[in-house]
């Protein structure tokens, strides 16, 4: 089944001329419209007049993150901005995020490649699709929300949180087709089962599940303990949001990234160049087709791969191999973005902090947990009970406040931070996806 | 009128009180009076001793994270009602007591409140209107 089935299945010299055209058309609108590709392209001595074919793009410079950052909050748009009519951000390492602005053409686009995103996972007319991705500045929940629309299908906008709720209206409204982070939906599992809800009794079909990293064990977990099929879904709202790249459920097997609206690299992370087909190292996504804020070469600090064999399911578009990692210290704990930066930019904040950290996190049950291990120094350290209590309250106000993600601070002894003498170590993640 | 108490932080974890307990020991400090506060995470060993600032010095060296504070340390009879009749001269005169602890003198058979008040000065002059006996901290050090 496919929602565009031109497009999803246009044979590759198609495909690529269309790439190739769409491409020249990008580079010379940032290098018209935006000061930082101006720039940038001049610096690398290259003009968008020197793309010949589509091997060229890797001429070009990259966009980082702190690109994205240096730009705050406007400045790498393309288009007026009065042609914007929605704007996202996702947590950017110091405490501003990093924003994202559409036009209603990418809308447009975006709720098009979701709603084909939704027909490739095996969704259609006729689901009642039961979105638990957050609603908000996270591209998540409406993201999956217009592509569910757009595809006819009836959206529950639940959002996330209340699981309780969630397994009650799951059974009431006969939902069909679950979209949340998978660790969330393995949550759901044990509620339910504390609940004495059983998921053989649901109509659930199709589990969409993203925004995190995750792994084979899991899907098989998953789809025992919801009974349904698990997809993985890829996206970032850098780039566009949810829906950039999906599995079909014909193959399951890598995600099919939508190579007329993106062209795909993968580079080594440490020297910038780009890496044979089947070969793992960082995710370089440029976007071909966007206005509000068209990205070239962007470094998304994803490890994959890239394969370009053809698929069973008909569709011509690149596969890229569940994300393995990142190239930075960026942690995603139940969806949510934390650099340990932004941590310590807090904790120094917060009078009389040393910064001597320690960033543990744990999964208990299905759930991520983020405990924030502080040491007590003589300038922080009371005789009194409740002036520790709520220094440790207040690290765990000021985290959730600032990054939206539930910690527990732990107040430890002096030097029990392990100290190391080059890069210190701040993150013990006890996960095992 | 006032009385120095050390105060250390505390990990929950298995032998912190022991390792303390043994530095101060091999330093030669006699402890008079302790109380031990704890949350589920930590804990505050609350101390007096005979020799303040070298408790303070010694376990510094060893890592543990330690401030002195001032509390003051009231006499009274070992009778029913002796801790009565201090409670509610501090409620009538609205002095908050951040916390407290006992212990009874070997000789004299007297029972010795410490207590660290919100606002120790005040505490003191009510008390002493009040004809309460409060300890110097010389005396309490060498008992």
């Amino acid at each position: 089944m496919f929602f565009d089935e031109e497009f999803e299945t246009l044979p590759r010299p198609a495909l690529e001329a269309l790439q190739f055209k769409r491409l020249q058309n990008v580079l010379e609108r940032v290098n018209a419209n935006v000061p930082f590709y101006k720039t940038s392209f001049a610096k690398a001595g290259i003009s968008p007049s020197d793309l010949k074919c589509l091997d060229d793009l890797q001429r070009f410079p990259f966009t980082t993150k702190q690109d994205m950052r240096d730009s705050y909050p406007y400045d790498l748009f393309a288009a007026p901005m009065e042609d914007i009519v929605r704007i996202h951000a996702s947590s950017g390492t110091t405490g501003k995020p990093t924003v994202v602005g559409y036009t209603q053409k990418d809308i447009a686009t975006w709720t098009d490649l979701m709603a084909r995103s939704f027909v490739a996972a095996g969704a259609h007319k006729g689901d009642i699709i039961h979105n638990a991705y957050g609603y908000g500045l996270f591209t998540g929940g409406l993201g999956a929300h217009y592509g569910a629309e757009r595809l006819g299908a009836s959206v529950i906008p639940i959002s996330g949180g209340n699981t309780k709720r969630q397994i009650m209206i799951m059974q009431d409204f006969g939902s069909t087709v679950l979209t949340c982070t998978p660790s969330y939906s393995l949550f759901m599992a044990e509620e339910a089962k504390a609940e004495g809800v059983d998921f053989k009794g649901l109509k659930l079909r199709v589990g969409i599940f993203g925004a995190e990293p995750w792994s084979e064990a899991m899907r098989d977990e998953i789809e025992q303990k919801l009974n349904l099929s698990a997809i993985d879904i890829y996206g970032l709202s850098e780039i566009m949001g949810p829906g950039v790249a999906i599995e079909c459920i014909e193959a399951k097997k890598g995600l099919h990234i939508w190579e007329d609206h993106f062209i795909p690299e993968i580079i080594d992370p440490v020297t910038g160049q780009r890496l044979p087909e089947g070969e793992l190292g960082e995710l370089v996504i440029t976007t071909i087709t966007k206005q509000g804020i068209p990205l070239i070469r962007y470094r998304t600090r994803d490890i994959t791969s890239l394969t370009y064999e053809p698929c069973i399911c008909g569709r011509t578009h690149a596969r890229i191999a569940r994300m393995s990692g990142r190239s930075d210290d960026m942690l995603i704990i139940r969806g949510v973005n934390v650099f340990p930066s932004q941590i310590e930019a807090i904790l120094v904040g917060i009078e009389g902090i040393e910064p001597h950290y320690m960033l543990i996190i744990d999964r208990q049950g299905t759930l991520d947990t983020l405990t924030v291990q502080v040491e007590v120094s003589e300038e922080l350290f009371s005789d009194e009970i409740k002036v520790l209590q709520a220094l440790s309250r207040r690290v765990e106000k000021e985290i959730k406040d600032m990054l939206g993600v539930t910690c527990s601070a732990k107040l430890v002894e002096p030097k029990t931070i392990q100290r190391s003498e080059g890069k210190a170590k701040r993150v013990t993640d006890n996960r095992t996806l | 009128m006032k009385v120095e108490q050390i105060s250390i932080f505390i990990e929950n974890k298995s032998g912190r009180l022991a390792e303390i307990t043994r530095i101060l020991g091999d330093a030669g400090i006699n402890i008079r009076a302790l109380s031990l506060a704890d949350t589920t995470d930590f804990g505050i060993l609350r101390l007096i001793v005979n020799d303040g600032n070298l408790a303070k010095t010694v376990l510094k060296e060893k890592g543990f994270t330690v401030n002195m504070t001032e509390v003051v340390a009231v006499e009274v009879p070992d009778t029913p009602g002796g801790l009565s009749s201090i409670l509610q001269v501090l409620d009538r005169q609205q002095i908050n007591v951040e916390y407290m602890y006992a212990f009874v003198e070997r000789c004299a058979g007297n029972a010795v409140i410490i207590f660290r008040f919100d606002e120790t000065d005040k505490a003191i002059s009510v008390l002493k209107s009040e004809n309460f006996n409060i300890l110097e901290g010389e005396r309490l050090y060498s008992m």
